[in-house]
This record gives C-alpha cells, structure tokens and sequence, in this order.
C-alpha cells in the first residue's frame, strides 16, 4: 500500500514539474535566445545554450533597434509607459477608493443602481467605445498624446477600482462608522482617519492590478497614440513586425523581456497581492 | 450653546449631499464614456460613415454590408474556432493543475509561481515569444529536427488553415495558470470532511474528485467561464503580436476585423457595425452566464 502511494506520488511529481518546465519554456528561450549572437542562433536550436553571453541584442533593444520609422529602441517607449501608467494608476485608484467608500459605507437611495451601472463598464468590449474616444479626444487636442491616454486609461479603469474597494468596505462592520458618526466624524474624516488606515492590502491589490492592466494594455494605445508617444506594446509590437533587412530575433526577444521586466518584477515582488487582484476581479459584483 | 447644533448641522447636510457629490464625477464620466459612447457607435453603424463621421441615420446599410463580408466570417469563425478551443483547454488545464496541486505538494507555492507568471505579461509579449519558437525555420519544428526527427514539420503559423491554432496555443499558455488559481481557491474553501466521510465509504479519489468536489465547483466554473469567454471575444493583442491576423487575412478575428475597418481602412460605419456585433456578442455569452452563476450561488 505504501509502495503503491509512492508511486502515486512519483508519477503527481513529474507531472507537476513537467507541467512547470512547460510554462517556463517560453521565459528559458526568450531570455537564452537575447544573449545570443546571430550566427549562434542559426547554428544552435532553441533551447541549446549560448556558446558565449552576449548584451549586444539588450542594448540594441534599449537603444538603436528600429521600430518603424525611427530607430532609437525601446528606451523612449518605456518611459511613455511610465509617464502613462503612473497617473492613471494613482488617479483611477484613488478615485476608486473614494466612490467605493461612498457606495458601500454612504448608501442612499438608488445608490446600489448607481454602482450597477458603473460596474457595466467592466464588461464591455472597448471596441464600441474606440470611435467616439478618437473623436473626443481629437477635439480636446490630446489625440496622440500621453495625456489623452491617462485620460482613457482612468476613466476606463475606474469601474474595476470601484468594484475592488467596495467589495473590501463592505467587509467592513458598520458599527465601525456608526460610532464615528456619533463621535461627530464626518464624510472626510471618517474615510481618511479611519478608513484609509486599514485599507493598504486593498490599495496593494488595487495599484497591482492596475498597473499590470495600463502597462500591458495594447489597444487603446495603438488607437490613441502614435509615434512619439506610443507605449512600450506598440513600440515592440512594430519593432517585431518591422520587416526590413535580416530578423533579429536575439533583439526582438530582449525587446519583449524589456516590456515585461516592470510587470513581472511587481509579480516577483507582490505575488501575493497580484493573485488576489485576479481572483477578487474575478469574482466580480 | 446654539453654535455646536448650528455646526452639527451643518456637517449633517454636508454628510447628506457629500456622498453624491464625490460620486457625481465618476457617474457622469460613466454615463458619457460607457452608455454614451455605446449610444454613439450604434448611432454611427446606422450611418453611411465612411472616412469622416457622417450623422445621417441611413437603417441597416453597414450591418448588410458586414454580412456580405467574406472577411468578417472568417473572423468570426476564427472566434469559434479559438473560442471554443482556449476556453475548453484553458478550462482542463486549469481544473487538472489546481486538483493536482491540492494533494498537499511540497513546493506548492514556488509551483503556483510558476504557472501564474504569464498572467503578468502583456499579450503582445507573449504573442512575440510565441511567435518565435513557433516560427518553421528556428524554433520548435527545428528543435525536434535536430532531435533525430528530420521530417517533422510544425508550420502552422505561417499555414493559413492553422494559424488561429497557434493562437490558442498561447492563450492557453497565458491563461490556463490564472484558471488553476481559481479552481485552486475552489478547492481549498471546501469542507474537508465530506471527503473523509466519502473515503470512510470506500470512495477511491478519482471517484470523490468526479462525483463530489467537481461537482460542488459549479460557481467557480460559472466565473471561470465569464471570464475566459470575455477575453475571447475581445482577443485583439495576442493575435496582433503572433500573427497579425495572417497568413493574408486568415487568422483574422473581430476585434481585429473592427480595428482594420475602424482605424486603417477609413470605413467608420462598418467598423462600427462591427463593433456592435461585438458588444452583442458579449451580452449573448455573459447574462445567460450571469444569471446562471448568481442562481448557483444562491443554492448555496
């Protein structure tokens, strides 16, 4: 019986690490494939070792590797991500704070449609917004710009941060703000002194999810921004796709890893809190 | 003694109109840039836009043109295709690792690392990976050459009857860690002496996993169907990075089909069309689901 359970255990084990190596194949061959030259990859095959290390594809995909027109690598798209991502991340958090503080703890009548309605704009494609977004955004001047896409990216993450911080108010006991409320605290008061205090896993949760959506996001800034102010997506998205002269997969692939580095490093760092944005995003309502 | 009553209720009325002014902006931001910007792209797909909006209401022209569409067909069963396809895999691989990571694993953790790290890459990264080792000339065909198989060919990528395979390859690949975590907090919220009393009664473990813990996951299956089918039917990035809707228009789908018409075609009013269709699509597959999910929860 116990012979029998070991081998159980056995065949789990493979199939779990099996299982394991085919996820991390992918991250193997992009990481192996950037250090090495050219000539390396054609002689070798994809999952053989670098005869020697290589960071001449890393900086050529930082700084010189074409993207389109311009040649200047990925160094300037990263930081249009950056410039991007930063502000509608505090701005969509925070602003989901505060109405996820109202619609849990300062329900008045009509309130809960209210949310409802809100919370629609988790669930529909962006597609049928795309038209009207370029238009609009076309009239205030700030098409093809960061600052337009701070504007998408908050008004169009504010129902999932809504979502997020009511669902955590909610756990809340009301007792809690009943007696502050006696003790004469008001709106503000109560949400800053009391409140924000125990909200930091929430606002982790929050600012993960996030910033993993805006930084990964390919559509809308393939929509609203062009050339100079593109996002780091479309900068690699181009840099792949652009067809001239010989393919350089070692620079593609160090491209590709220098867009994820920011994400997976929040993952490294914040796992934690990372699967618990998917799993409460996920469970929506 | 009247000024402390005096502020009280000030603060009172303050505490009264408050809530509904800090809520107000983000109510208006959702009723112009969610319902009335849906009310515009319908407006605009029963007009004859084309490369600059045009708001005279013309009825069904651009819905009758996209149904002419060979292009937008093929898209859709694309959809099918990679649909069907991502979210039954994604569904088994997710279900099978979680039910295999619940037999108290030593290294759990470091495990469901390493399933759920692709969760954190763009789709356009993981389509540039994937686009790489799927290419026929250097990546997997190659590999299994030089392993002693000089006749196998793996070319579906650039195969225009089997590139949207590919993309439910990746997806899978994306996907299929995040569905384990959900199954995985399934799991873990069930009580454990059901299936000791099950065990006590000679139930073998397969037996107990099919017949009763599976079974008992029926809302987790309902949100993990949500969710799979909504990042099917808006699929737009992966696509983009691995194939690019190619070979030729062949591994097209609608999000891309919308974006062409839409951004790079100058046809407004079909891409709006298509747009809608899109948004139907969605509001077919989720309130059924939604509806079924909100019954299963409150059967307990």
């Amino acid at each position: 019986m116990a012979k029998h359970l070991s081998v159980g255990r056995i065949v789990l084990y493979a199939a779990l690490v099996l299982m394991a190596a085919y996820y991390l194949l992918p991250l193997y061959v992009m990481l192996s494939t950037s250090v090495k030259t050219l000539d390396d990859i054609r002689a070798g095959n994809l999952i053989s070792l670098p005869h020697a290390i290589t960071l001449d594809a890393w900086s050529k995909a930082w700084s010189s590797a074409c993207t389109g027109v311009q040649c200047e690598g990925m160094k300037g798209f990263f930081w249009n991500s950056v410039k991007m991502a930063v502000p509608s991340v505090l701005l969509s958090t925070l602003i989901g704070a505060i109405n996820g503080y109202v619609v849990s703890m300062w329900r008045f009548k009509g309130s809960d449609a209210l949310f409802t309605m809100v919370l629609v704009g988790c669930f529909i494609p962006f597609q049928v917004v795309l038209l009207p977004m370029a238009t609009l955004l076309g009239q205030l001047g700030i098409a093809n710009t960061t600052t337009g896409l701070v504007v998408v990216h908050v008004v169009y993450g504010l129902a999932f941060t809504t979502l997020f911080f009511r669902n955590f108010y909610v756990t809340i006991p009301d007792e809690l703000v009943k007696a502050a409320r006696i003790d004469g605290a008001g709106f503000w008061t109560i949400f800053f002194r009391i409140l924000m205090p125990i909200s930091g896993p929430i606002f982790m949760v929050c600012v993960i999810w996030q910033f993993t959506q805006i930084w990964n996001d390919f559509l809308f800034g393939v929509v609203f921004a062009a050339g100079e102010s593109q996002p780091i997506t479309v900068a690699l998205n181009n840099l792949v796709n652009t067809s001239t002269g010989v393919k350089e997969y070692n620079v593609d692939m160090a491209a590709a890893i220098i867009a994820a580095l920011p994400t997976l490093f929040v993952y490294m760092v914040a796992g934690r809190y990372f699967v618990r944005g998917l799993t409460a995003g996920a469970v929506k309502g | 003694m009247s000024s402390p009553n005096k502020a009280s209720s000030w603060s009172a009325l303050a505490d009264r109109w408050l809530p509904k002014l800090v809520l107000s902006p983000s109510l208006a931001a959702s009723l112009l840039f969610v319902y009335g910007f849906i009310a515009w792209t319908a407006w605009l797909s029963l007009t004859e836009s084309r490369l600059l909006p045009d708001m005279t209401l013309s009825g069904l022209v651009q819905y009758r043109e996209l149904f002419d569409n060979d292009r937008w067909w093929t898209a859709v069963a694309n959809l099918g295709i990679f649909g069907g396809l991502f979210i039954f895999c994604a569904l088994a691989v997710g279900l099978l690792l979680a039910v295999l990571l619940d037999q108290k694993i030593r290294a759990e953790g470091a495990l469901r690392t390493i399933y759920l790290y692709p969760m954190a890459l763009s789709f356009i990264v993981t389509g540039t990976a994937w686009k790489w080792m799927l290419n026929p000339d250097l990546g997997l065909q190659k590999l299994v050459n030089d392993w002693g198989f000089p006749n196998f060919t793996f070319d579906w990528l650039v195969d225009p009857d089997k590139a949207i395979y590919t993309v439910a390859i990746a997806g899978v690949w994306q996907s299929s860690g995040f569905v384990m975590a959900l199954f995985l907090a399934g799991l873990r919220g069930i009580d454990d002496s059901i299936i000791k009393a099950a065990q006590v009664d000679g139930a073998s473990l397969p037996v107990i996993y099919w017949r009763i813990i599976i079974p008992s996951l029926r809302p987790v299956f309902f949100s993990v169907l949500l969710i799979l089918s909504h990042i099917a039917i808006k699929s737009f990035d992966l696509v983009m990075a691995l194939t690019g809707g190619g070979p030729g228009t062949s591994s097209d789908v609608p999000a891309i089909f919308m974006y062409q018409f839409a951004f790079t075609r100058g046809q407004l009013g079909l891409g709006a069309a298509s747009a809608m269709m899109m948004l139907m699509t969605i509001v077919a597959v989720l309130v059924p689901l939604m509806y079924m999910e909100t019954r299963s929860a409150k059967r307990g």
